[in-house]
């Protein structure tokens, strides 16, 4: 009996992915879990393992296309004997080293013995109202059972708690999905009575960006504090131990003590590592310190996330960043590297400029954005000095901070900046 | 439609205004449809409330009373023999029970607006009833709820023009106290009326046709109430048919297998019901029936007419009322246009007799025939300490899992109360719990809903063992 493999559900609020490549043919024979297709979600580029050991005998989907969660990816007919008919989605998760991914391991499908799905009326209703077959719901519940947010989730719509956004849409106004945003964009005019026009489709990672940015700037009130940063004695630093670092493997870079000033300025103001529930009233306070950090690649932005920042040696932190960045420029990162940020640090300074404004990293409530360190005439005792001096902002959500609250954080990280031993030695 | 008719313009029309429709009705009504219920009696409550589960009920309690009475003696309290008038008794049931309900639904129908017609309504099309009777009138509704219920069914060999012999609707009537009643059928309707009658002083036999009591129920369940049978009634003959009934005088004979040519005062034909669905127009509507005269009907309680659902005993087994209800509901749901269905995993069968069994989900042997891997529980209430304290040790309590994954499918409990225990099984196997939710849930001690939790918990510690 042939089987089916159909996208699992790829984790809280994944509701479709983008096939980049087909690692196997139809006719291919192949193990149990050998690497079967490589997907671009929203958040990273994934290997999907095969589920079963088989012959694959037809391929559904070709590079390029966008698949919606439960829709067939390869079909695999019978090879030793072992015929299982198993129909539904045996929810393979993307396979992320990291050991958190060892409890999200995907449970057994539902029982396809006749017997009835173990879900409650009322999430029965649900799946009913959502459209959702509940037989190809992968199940969190004990005994197999289909909870709400199983059925949301393979509806494509976040479970509560993994959305904030439509949470915190009730009393506060627009805190919506983005398309409940309400900004439909007027009629574009039709350019080619200029010149010649080409279109081209915005690729998965494209879109999820625009999205997120579209949402974010619709939704926050974002303030901009700037600041100017004296990071002469913290450069002689970065300059005199890149030899020695680069010999343990490790590149040196300012980032890490950006993330290492970051975090230990926001143990002083938990504000900024902090959500905003609008729908509850409420400020939730992240009692840890997940830093994310903006990485270009050639597909666009990707912010993977850097665990317990406040916790780690900035060698550890330069040593982490390396390879994190490795990996998501290389396409390899996983769900779990990109998600859980609490505050986002950008360094556009490698391209220079002289100050950016950068849009918060929703649900988050600040981020750091920094430019081209440079040396500049700067006047001390009386007497004009070179000394290198680091533009940044703090841009923030002036729902959850005012002004001074943002000065006086930016002042928090400038100070350790300026007096560098204190990311060593930390107070 | 002849000129001069006239004519009710409604969105939803219910035929039949029993529990699978006045639920229809209500819902209706509640999500802003306008509803008429047509009923031949032009009253809501139907077989259930008039013919079938409620004058049962009473009259049971009456035969639970007088079974209690009696077994006071054990612990040394004695009543004396009790007398029966039978006046006072039918006017119990008939005023203080049914009534009074029949009151209750009435005025809820007219709390929510529905109208209720007097009439026998039978389709002119897919769009149209026409009702006869006393209100003539033609109904031209968006959409119709069928739900007409089911009626005794009477063998055409035990068909007898004597009000002697009697269906379940007769024998709820108590016309006397027959002093040989011959029952038919070892279902429930037969077993529950039977001991009524022997509680009330009759000498009941009882007639089989299968190899037992109550046939589909698990063996070991009925068995309590096959002993306490084999004490109610002075003969039980099973694997047994009857195959002529004779008016003799004030007599009844009946010619069993295997027996002699035995006399009897009355006769209670208790062999099943049927579904009625001759005589409502079907025909004129795109309505499929199925074996046995029931009509089509998927998951939201639609037939294959587009514009009409139905209901209840019209629809299959189980007949139950508690299952048209929910159907009702459903059906009304969907014809508001919310996403409803009949989806229900378990519908729980109670049988009131002394003792009460009730089942619901999955049984023993339904897993057996299935081939499906379970595992399966009992507790003896013989180890109950509420059991004891009532002097009725004779339950049972008993529970089927699922072997892979502990979740609940099915519970059978025999014994008093076994009704109302059931209750917490339906929600457990509708929600999909498993057996360590159950026996990890505290349940009061003493009581008898103890025993689901301890053959919840023997299958965990089963394991250890």
């Amino acid at each position: 009996m042939p089987r089916t493999f159909v996208l699992p559900d790829l984790g809280e609020g994944l509701v479709e992915a983008e096939i980049r490549n087909v690692l196997v043919k139809e006719g291919d024979v192949v193990r149990e879990d050998s690497p079967l297709l490589e997907v671009e979600t929203d958040k990273a580029q994934v290997e999907i393992p095969s589920p079963f050991a088989g012959r694959v005998e037809k391929i559904h989907v070709q590079p390029g296309q966008t698949v919606k969660v439960g829709q067939p990816l390869v079909s695999f007919g019978d090879e030793t004997g072992t015929s299982a008919p198993t129909r539904s989605a045996p929810a393979v998760a993307a396979r992320a080293p990291a050991p958190a991914s060892a409890e999200r391991k995907a449970p057994a499908a539902p029982p396809v013995d006749g017997s009835p799905v173990p879900a409650t009326p009322s999430t029965r209703r649900l799946a009913r109202e959502l459209g959702v077959d509940l037989r190809a719901v992968r199940s969190s519940g004990p005994g197999g059972r289909i909870t709400d947010d199983d059925v949301r989730g393979a509806a494509g719509k976040p479970a509560g708690a993994a959305q904030p956004a439509a949470k915190a849409a009730a009393p506060a106004g627009p805190a919506k999905p983005l398309a409940a945003v309400g900004l439909e964009p007027p009629p574009l005019p039709k350019f080619e009575q200029w010149g010649p026009v080409e279109r081209q489709p915005l690729s998965h990672l494209r879109r999820t960006i625009a999205e997120r940015m579209a949402l974010s700037a619709a939704l926050i009130p974002h303030v901009t504090h700037f600041d100017k940063a004296d990071i002469t004695d913290l450069n002689t630093i970065v300059t005199r131990s890149f030899e020695a670092a680069k010999q343990r493997g490790i590149m040196l870079t300012l980032t890490s003590f950006l993330l290492k000033a970051a975090a230990l300025a926001l143990q002083e103001y938990p504000q900024f590592n902090a959500s905003l529930d609008a729908g509850a009233g409420e400020l939730i306070l992240k009692r840890y310190c997940h830093l994310g950090i903006a990485v270009a690649t050639d597909r666009g932005l990707i912010v993977p996330v850097i665990r317990d920042v406040d916790k780690k040696p900035v060698m550890e932190l330069a040593r982490e960043l390396a390879t994190l960045a490795a990996r998501v420029r290389e396409g390899k990162a996983t769900l779990d590297d990109l998600r859980g940020g609490t505050f986002t640090v950008t360094n556009i300074g490698a391209l220079g400029g002289t100050g950016a404004i950068p849009i918060i990293n929703y649900p988050e409530v600040a981020i750091l954005g920094v430019a081209r360190g440079r040396e500049e005439p700067v006047v001390r005792g009386g007497q004009i000095v070179p000394r290198t001096m680091l533009p940044i902002t703090l841009t923030f959500d002036h729902r959850v901070a005012d002004g001074a609250d943002g000065a006086r954080f930016a002042q928090a990280i400038i100070r350790r900046l300026e007096a560098p031993e204190t990311l060593f030695v930390e107070w | 439609m002849v000129m001069g008719d006239l004519v009710t313009e409604v969105d939803v029309a219910v035929l039949g205004g029993g529990p699978g429709g006045y639920s229809a009705a209500f819902r209706c009504a509640e999500l802003g449809l306008e509803t008429v219920v047509v009923d031949a009696g032009k009253r809501l409550g139907g077989a259930c409330l008039y013919e079938g589960c409620i004058p049962s009920k009473a009259l049971l309690h009456v035969a639970a009373v007088l079974g209690e009475a009696e077994r006071a003696r054990e612990f040394g309290v004695d009543f004396g023999e009790p007398r029966i008038s039978l006046d006072p008794l039918r006017k119990w049931k008939t005023d203080r029970v049914v009534g009074k309900l029949s009151r209750g639904l009435a005025s809820v129908a007219k709390a929510k607006g529905v109208q209720i017609i007097g009439g026998r309504g039978a389709f002119e099309d897919s769009r149209t009833i026409r009702v006869g009777g006393d209100e003539p009138q033609v109904v031209r509704f968006k959409h119709a709820v069928i739900a007409v219920g089911s009626l005794p069914m009477v063998p055409p060999g035990l068909a007898l023009e004597s009000d002697r012999v009697m269906d379940s609707t007769a024998a709820l009537e108590v016309p006397d106290i027959p002093e040989r009643l011959l029952v038919i059928g070892g279902g429930y309707i037969g077993l529950e009326l039977g001991q009524v009658y022997a509680a009330l002083g009759s000498r009941v036999t009882l007639v089989e046709m299968t190899d037992g009591l109550l046939p589909g129920a698990d063996r070991d369940l009925v068995q309590p109430l096959a002993r306490r049978c084999e004490k109610l009634f002075p003969a039980i003959h099973l694997k047994t048919k009857v195959t002529a009934l004779k008016e003799v005088g004030d007599t009844i004979e009946a010619a069993v297998e295997g027996q002699d040519v035995q006399a009897f005062d009355r006769v209670l034909v208790a062999v099943g019901r049927r579904a009625v669905s001759e005589s409502l127009g079907l025909e004129t509507t795109k309505v499929k029936l199925a074996d046995r005269g029931f009509v089509l009907v998927d998951e939201r309680c639609r037939t294959s007419d587009p514009h009409v659902y139905a209901v209840g005993d019209l629809t299959g087994e189980p007949m139950l009322a508690h299952r048209a209800m929910r159907q009702g509901k459903v059906a009304a749901e969907c014809i508001a246009g919310r996403p409803s269905a009949f989806d229900n995993v378990a519908v729980p069968a109670v049988v009131f007799t002394d003792p009460e069994v009730a089942w619901c989900g999955l049984m023993e042997s339904q897993a057996q025939q299935a081939g499906r891997s379970v595992k399966v529980a009992k507790f003896s209430w013989a180890a109950s300490g509420r059991a004891a304290t009532i002097g009725r040790s004779d339950g049972l309590t008993k529970l089927i899992v699922d072997a892979a994954t502990g979740r609940v499918l099915g519970v059978g409990i025999t014994g008093p109360g076994a009704g109302e225990l059931i209750a917490e099984a339906a929600l457990a196997i509708e929600t999909a719990v498993t057996a360590e939710d159950l026996a990890v849930t505290i349940h009061a001690h003493p009581t008898l809903s103890e025993g689901l939790m301890e053959a919840a918990e023997s299958l965990l510690h089963g394991g250890e063992k």
